[in-house]
């Protein structure tokens, strides 16, 4: 069989090395972790809207949950930390950076493939079984994993230190040890694929920015991952092999004090260790969501990326700054202040490159001529939601009010519009916007808008009211709000926003009818239904195996140029030979 | 910076493409390279961190290890010389003596963990102990990775697949086989010095 040859059903379903085909498969099970993550989402905020409330359903649906009614309150933990651990690793660091990636990156630059093939596939087949034992968690004796996303001993190190710290914990640790091995194998060929297999003239300053970006987070991620993995090979061994690296001495565990371990670990090494992965991963999931919207912002804006080249530089900023600053998520952990100054300074310091990639997005739409459909609506609410969330950053940034907010509602609000409004917005962006290529048809564009507007609104003023309960003095992780009188005249607050994310949650079920539906009955798509310029949009749509029927494309010019001929309103694909046109056309004065 | 040197040719041919490129291995090596690199610097920070405790007693390591250390060691020459024949008479030769001698080296370290059970010295005994079993489980483990690709290397060899022109898989094992010994030195001089 030659290198590009169409293949059998099992190679080219199942043990598929066609990086277009693992794309589909890492966003279909993406889109099943989902479900399972947006239900147990759904379950918190039920109890946190009715804490009293009973609900016989419920105790027939999810029996190991709830008991007479009652959601149980160790279990409310559990949905916690699978909640957050499902969508970060499992949702969106699937749909976002292997979907995406995989799909984009080799038609961007102009590769048939990924570097290495075969090791994608093992990428993909190596986080299945992790998907299998993330949510085999939930089948253990005592209930699944409950010691938060971040999994901070000694919650998370002994056993009998609370349900969920068993058999739930140990399967969590090695679903995360899997995701580690399967995201590292597919940063090594994102890195490799756009280093040595970019088209001819597919110089690194022509790379269309969603490229860049993919590129970028796996850089972080080879750097930062490898953390983790380290702290869950120790926290292991203190479960199953009776270390202490994480242990301190003196716990006392259901008033027994426990002495048959050495004691003496730091709990605060594994916050450490888990920060130096944990923050740098949220650039991981925000940046290649920034490059999706600048390639649809401008296809959509019919305007050259504004500052292509500082975007380029801001982003690389970023990526430097995040690795330094993860101290701030542990200003009250116990820090000489000097370093927590550091920490504090470092971590505004990002809001400078955030700010040029933010005005850089906003400057795309100067003097537009706009297109409105629901990628670039999606690219839009993402500059909002950058912008709401990036402003409560900057105090949780600051020691002096993170003390006050720190663990509060304040938090979960400020991380859900960034890592999860933000990376969603570029989910959909995305997904609208290379739907016709990923399979050849259209989506359709009514429900889309409908999709658009029963979630925007809803999730943003629901986040933004979490920040409203935070300063409130509301904690995170707290299975009943009403048993403090101080919180009782916050509960509507509550109430409300279990409604608008409710309503945000049902809108998912348009997005995935629209999905489905037009897969199969859309209309058929174009090569370059966006008239866009990058290469993907040079080969037929879908995609064939091998990306382009012919020749590969050569690259003639920077990825967007949009209206800078001498057509007002044309465009020019990055394959079109030629000299380069003239720059845009000079602003009249009075708009200077 | 200016002139017709820098401007890129009207379809970037600045850069070298297709065939003129090195191929993706040394950047898939590169990246190999760096993440073990983090993986144990991560170790090597925990480490640094965990021996500030009021516990913290180191035990002498076994004798064993300082063999083991010269084995190692002179299984990388051994690696170095099938290297520089690039494929000619004797690669195959040296890359079986550096093989052998690898797996040496592990069962080597096997049995510095069996002396160390033999005095009652376990994972639980103390974050010294803990840490050299840690550290060299994880290193043994890359070993033995890199005996798999030396031994997949030692194929090729004998099929005649490495010439003077095209030695890529042969560098690059030595290259990680190499590396490995030099993790192996750092990670003796944090838990036998420090």
């Amino acid at each position: 069989m030659t290198a590009h040859e169409t293949p059998g059903f099992w190679r080219h379903y199942v043990f598929s090395t066609d990086h277009k085909m693992i794309a589909k498969q890492y966003y279909f099970t993406a889109l099943v972790m989902a479900v399972f993550a947006a239900v147990w989402s759904m379950l918190i905020r039920l109890q946190l809207a009715l804490p009293g409330h009973t609900w016989p359903f419920l105790s027939k649906l999810f029996p190991g949950l709830y008991q007479e009614g009652v959601l149980l309150p160790e279990r409310y933990l559990s949905l916690v930390t699978m909640h957050g651990t499902v969508m970060i690793f499992f949702v969106i660091s699937l749909a976002l950076v292997s979907s995406f990636g995989n799909f984009v990156i080799p038609l961007q630059v102009g590769a048939r493939d990924m570097a290495y093939p075969f090791l994608n596939m093992l990428s993909y087949w190596t986080v299945v079984p992790a998907c299998l034992l993330m949510l085999g968690s939930f089948f253990a004796p005592d209930g699944a994993a409950g010691s938060g996303w971040t999994a901070y001993p000694p919650l998370s190190a002994l056993s009998e230190a609370a349900p969920g710290s068993g058999l739930g914990q140990t399967l969590w640790i090695l679903a995360m040890a899997l995701w580690i091995a399967s995201f590292t194998m597919g940063g090594l060929n994102f890195i490799t694929t756009i280093l040595n297999l970019r088209a001819r003239g597919m110089s690194m300053r022509r790379m269309p920015l969603a490229t860049w970006t993919f590129f970028i987070a796996s850089v972080i991620g080879i750097l930062c991952f490898p953390a983790l993995t380290a702290a869950a090979i120790m926290l292991l061994l203190d479960r199953v092999g009776a270390t202490s690296f994480f242990l301190p001495s003196g716990l006392v565990v259901a008033g027994q004090l426990l002495s048959y371990r050495g004691g003496g670990g730091s709990p605060l090494l594994f916050q450490h260790l888990f920060w130096f992965l944990g923050h740098p991963e949220v650039y991981v999931l925000v940046l290649p969501a920034l490059g999706i919207a600048f390639d649809v912002l401008a296809a959509g804006a019919r305007r050259p990326v504004y500052g292509y080249h500082t975007s380029i530089w801001a982003l690389i900023v970023v990526a430097v700054l995040s690795m330094i600053v993860w101290g701030h998520h542990m200003f009250v952990s116990g820090m000489n202040p000097y370093v927590g100054e550091y920490f504090s300074i470092a971590t505004v310091t990002i809001t400078a490159p955030f700010a040029v990639l933010a005005m850089n997005m906003v400057g795309t739409l100067w003097r537009a001529e706009i297109r409105l459909n629901t990628a670039l609506l999606y690219a839009l609410a993402m500059i909002a939601a950058i912008g709401v969330g990036g402003i409560g950053g900057i105090f949780l940034a600051t020691a002096t009010s993170d003390i006050y907010l720190h663990n509060s509602y304040f938090v979960v609000g400020h991380f859900h519009l960034m890592i999860a409004v933000v990376t969603f917005f570029g989910i959909f962006a995305g997904t609208y916007h290379w739907f016709p290529k990923l399979f050849g048809r259209m989506l359709n564009e009514a429900l889309g808008r409908l999709h658009f507007w029963l979630t925007v609104p809803a999730v943003i003023v629901g986040f933004v009211a979490m920040h409203l309960l935070g300063m409130a003095g509301e904690q995170r992780h707290l299975y009943d709000p009403t048993a403090y009188a101080f919180l009782q005249p916050v509960q509507w607050l509550n109430v409300f926003i279990s409604v608008v994310l409710g309503v945000a949650a049902a809108a998912q079920f348009v997005f995935l009818g629209n999905l489905f539906y037009s897969m199969f009955f859309g209309a058929p798509a174009s090569e370059n239904p966006w008239e866009a310029t990058t290469l993907e949009w040079t080969t037929p749509s879908p995609a064939p195996h091998g990306n382009w029927p012919g020749e590969v494309p050569t690259v003639y010019c920077e990825p967007y140029e949009y209206r800078t001929g001498d057509d007002p309103h044309g465009y020019r694909s990055q394959a079109t030979p030629g000299a380069k046109p003239p720059a845009a056309e000079p602003l009249p004065q009075a708009a200077r | 910076m200016t002139g017709a040197a820098m401007t890129v040719a009207d379809d970037g041919s600045r850069e070298p493409w297709g065939e003129e490129r090195r191929g993706p291995y040394p950047i898939g090596l590169g990246v190999v390279l760096v993440t073990v690199a983090m993986l144990f610097s991560a170790f090597t920070a925990a480490l640094l961190v965990r021996r500030t405790g009021a516990d913290w007693t180191p035990l002498p390591l076994p004798p064993i290890l300082w063999v083991n250390t010269v084995v190692l060691l002179i299984s990388s020459g051994a690696v170095e010389a099938a290297r520089l024949r690039q494929g000619r008479a004797g690669t195959d030769t040296w890359l079986g003596v550096a093989l052998g001698l690898g797996a040496l080296f592990l069962l080597g370290q096997l049995a510095a963990w069996r002396s160390f059970v033999q005095q009652g010295v376990l994972l639980r005994t103390g974050p010294h102990p803990a840490f050299f079993y840690l550290l060299s489980g994880v290193h043994g483990a890359h070993i033995l990775g890199g005996i798999g690709v030396l031994g997949w290397t030692l194929h090729r060899a004998r099929r005649g697949a490495y010439g003077p022109t095209r030695h890529t898989g042969l560098t690059h094992a030595a290259i990680y086989w190499h590396f490995m010994g030099a993790v192996w030195l750092w990670l003796l001089a944090v838990l036998a010095v420090l």
